[in-house]
């Protein structure tokens, strides 16, 4: 007779538990044998970058990604260094991140929701990714914002501009260096009043979604309040490419200012109808009609060609800044890449720098030390002036740059010009400022 | 009123870039019998004629000029297109000028192409096939050439500007004292693709090879036993659906900046105008295009969306289930066509 213990019950029963053990996703373990997520063990930290490698903004993900690239590459002591000379915060040594090398995983967006968290989950599950940063449109940041928080990492928000962000979808574990709608609204609506004067009927063409819909709200409030009148807001789908549907309208509306809420590959094909469509040689109520892009990007500029010519619109940064640290990244950029960065390239370096900054400051990856360190950060040499993560919303509070197309061109890159660096006072808002209400903050999740 | 007839304008427009597609997707389901997911890739590739020929135009030599400097403080390299230094700058500016309807020249030969290798290189291995297969096997194809066209081309939409004459706008209605204003290009777009499907028709309806390619549509059997090799004609019919989808995009280009999903936003669409206008009808695919297209503008309004809102995204389609419900063969579609 055997003595043995072993049952096929009992042996089923082990099985099932060790199975259901090894199935769980180490997301929900790891608080178990970690003090927090993707607690990294080795010599090595892994960063995920969740960027959109196809769809509307695919060309300012593949900017993104440069600069992410380029970013590491300077963390880990290569290369000039590039802004982490000018930084304020002198933590960074070029040895990594508290002595671990940076090395990083990315994943395809295709500016959906749905595929940027698939993605983002599958960078924290599989690749042990410790923050994830990206997003080159609102509605993907602040879906994978939301998966950020209750997985228990960081998330540095990318190219996001809707105010909701930082608004109602806040969240504890998310950080925005980017400005928002209402910061371009405020940076804008002096501007266009000196320009364009008070008198004026406004209609808005705005991509239908949450970028959209609070950039809309914010430039609309901002030039009815000098006067303005809005004629029509009109929602256009992100899938749209021929515009002229929407266009056609605005000839016999009255208005004589477009407003275009638009970005990317929307915002290229929106104005070049619009032109085409002669609304710019057009005059209503005795008034030149004005085209407004309240977000631009050299990118954008670069597709809609000519026609951006003399069109207004506000930045987050622009390669033809003087500072120090400007000059310093479009160097360092350039040199790598042939041509200057965007301004979504240039926001993902600097979040990777501030999240490396605060975690080596906070002396840990656990997510809520870096969320500490980060919250009522002041710094400065990171080209947008002196700057201020809030600690109340996790935004950042910087100059905000006006700019127009350029008539005369010098090069391929010379296509837009500053036309006035807004301070950051000015673009500055309550904490609980309408525009921002709904949600909280709530605690960070270390996982 | 004025809005009405610009709707009109513009749906006659769209409708255009529609039946031009359908047109093609038509005549290879009425010859081959096959259904080419891959015939909006077609029409991408054709709007990609225009960039590379514009790129070739733009073809540029550097040189150095010491008293300007580029965004590295670099002594700035200044590019002059080898066109301007061959034929001088007004003449060679000329050229690059109407990039996009000269590509008409250099895109045809090359679709004709790309649908004749298409064809015998891939096409012709399904023909025995269920469509189900075809229709994987084609749109497969579809993501493979769009791929491709984004390595080479990126993800960004690409501005090929309408030559500077024909880029400005006209008022369409002088003639009868209204204040009708339209781009130039969209009206030279709609008179093209008239030109292009008056062609088509005239070449199937007054030609011999038109004529047995007709013949073999409504009955291949009996064709192929009068001793003629419908096969080969029905090869030639596919590379000139390839060809006119291609000058479809080559013209669309000035109209929206190319980029490498554009087949993609046409496919589905230009299936349904296929559909709604009757499996395997050439009229009716061309009537089709132009009516949606006029109804997807009038969806559009701003009058129609506060009543109905999200009607413009689903409007095509509605009218499809409703035309296909009552006329299951869609409005032009025979008894006994396409239908074994």
């Amino acid at each position: 007779m055997s003595n043995s213990n072993f049952t096929r019950r009992g042996m089923l029963k082990t099985s099932a538990v060790a199975g259901a053990g090894v199935a769980l996703p180490t997301i929900f373990t790891a608080s178990s044998v970690a003090a927090y997520t993707n607690e990294p063990t080795g010599s090595s930290v892994t960063l995920g970058f969740n960027v959109p490698q196809t769809g509307p903004y695919a060309d300012e993900g593949a900017d993104e990604l440069r600069a992410y690239q380029l970013a590491v590459e300077h963390l880990n002591g290569e290369g000039d260094g590039g802004m982490m000379n000018t930084f304020s915060s002198k933590e960074l040594q070029g040895n990594g991140i508290l002595g671990k090398k940076v090395e990083f995983v990315t994943g395809d967006t295709q500016t959906k929701s749905d595929a940027a968290r698939a993605s983002a989950k599958s960078m924290i599950e599989k690749d042990g990714a410790v923050m994830i940063t990206g997003g080159s449109s609102s509605g993907v940041a602040i879906a994978v914002q939301g998966l950020c928080q209750e997985a228990g990492v960081i998330f540095m928000a990318g190219l996001t501009h809707s105010n909701d962000t930082t608004g109602k979808d806040k969240k504890a574990n998310g950080f925005r260096h980017f400005f928002n709608g209402y910061m371009s609204a405020a940076a804008l609506a002096p501007v266009l009043k000196n320009l364009y004067g008070t008198d004026r009927n406004a209609y808005h063409l705005t991509a239908d979604y949450t970028w959209g819909w609070t950039q809309e709200e914010s430039i609309a409030a901002a030039t009815e309040a000098m006067g303005w009148n809005t004629v029509n807001k009109v929602r256009t789908p992100l899938a749209s490419t021929d515009f002229s549907s929407y266009i056609a309208p605005v000839l016999n509306s009255g208005a004589d200012v477009l407003v275009l809420n638009h970005y990317g590959g929307n915002m290229v094909n929106s104005l070049t109808n619009a032109v085409q469509f002669g609304l710019r040689e057009k005059v209503v109520n005795g008034k030149n009609f004005e085209i407004v892009v309240p977000l631009y990007s050299r990118l954008m500029a670069k597709g809609a060609g000519a026609n951006v010519k003399g069109i207004h619109g506000s930045t987050n940064w622009h390669w033809s800044l003087q500072d120090d640290a400007s000059k310093a990244f479009v160097k360092s950029f350039g040199t790598k890449y042939g041509f200057p960065p965007s301004q979504a390239a240039h926001t993902v370096y600097c979040q990777t720098l501030l999240y490396a900054d605060a975690a080596t400051r906070a002396g840990t990856f656990n997510p809520c030390g870096i969320g500490e360190a980060l919250e009522g950060f002041e710094f400065d040499g990171l080209g947008n002036g002196k700057t201020l993560y809030r600690a109340g919303d996790h935004q950042c509070f910087k100059d905000v740059l006006v700019v127009r197309g350029k008539e005369n061109p010098t090069s391929e890159f010379d296509l837009l010009e500053v036309v006035e660096v807004t301070p950051a006072a000015q673009v500055t808002y309550p904490i609980d400022h309408p525009m921002f209400a709904g949600g909280a903050l709530g605690t960070c999740n270390a996982g | 009123m004025d809005a009405i007839l610009l709707q009109i304008l513009n749906g006659l427009d769209k409708g255009s870039a529609y039946a031009l597609i359908a047109l093609g997707l038509t005549l290879i389901f009425g010859t081959l019998g096959v259904v080419n997911f891959a015939h909006g890739a077609l029409f991408m590739i054709g709007a990609f004629c225009a960039v590379t020929v514009q790129r070739l135009f733009s073809l540029s030599f550097e040189t150095i000029d010491e008293t300007q400097t580029d965004f590295l403080g670099n002594a700035l390299k200044v590019k002059t297109p080898y066109v301007e230094a061959w034929f001088g700058p007004q003449m060679g500016g000329a050229i690059i000028d109407w990039a996009v309807p000269l590509a008409i020249l250099f895109a045809i030969p090359i679709m004709v192409f790309v649908g004749y290798a298409m064809e015998r290189g891939l096409i012709k291995h399904f023909y025995k096939r269920p469509h189900a297969d075809q229709i994987l096997v084609t749109f497969g194809l579809a993501i493979v050439l769009q791929e491709v066209i984004k390595y080479f081309y990126g993800a960004n939409p690409i501005q090929t500007p309408a030559p500077e004459s024909l880029s400005g706008i006209v008022n369409l209605g002088a003639i009868i004292g209204m204040d009708i204003v339209y781009p130039v290009w969209r009206v030279v777009y709609f008179l093209f693709s008239l030109l292009v499907i008056g062609g088509i028709f005239s070449f199937l309806q007054f030609t011999t090879f038109g004529m047995v390619v007709r013949a073999g549509m409504a009955d291949r059997e009996t064709v192929g036993l009068l001793g003629i090799n419908i096969d080969k004609r029905f090869t030639v019919m596919f590379g000139i659906a390839a060809a006119v989808a291609g000058l479809a995009g080559v013209m669309y280009t000035p109209i929206n900046s190319p980029n490498y999903h554009m087949g993609m936003d046409f496919l589905v669409l230009s299936f349904v105008v296929v559909v709604v206008g009757g499996m395997g009808s050439l009229p009716g695919a061309v009537l089709a295009g132009f009516l949606l297209g006029i109804l997807e503008s009038f969806a559009s309004m701003n009058e129609i969306k506060s009543i109905i809102p999200g009607i413009d995204q689903i409007i095509i389609y509605v009218v499809a289930i409703i035309i296909l419900l009552t006329r299951p063969r869609g409005l032009m579609g025979r008894k006994g066509v396409m239908e074994d």
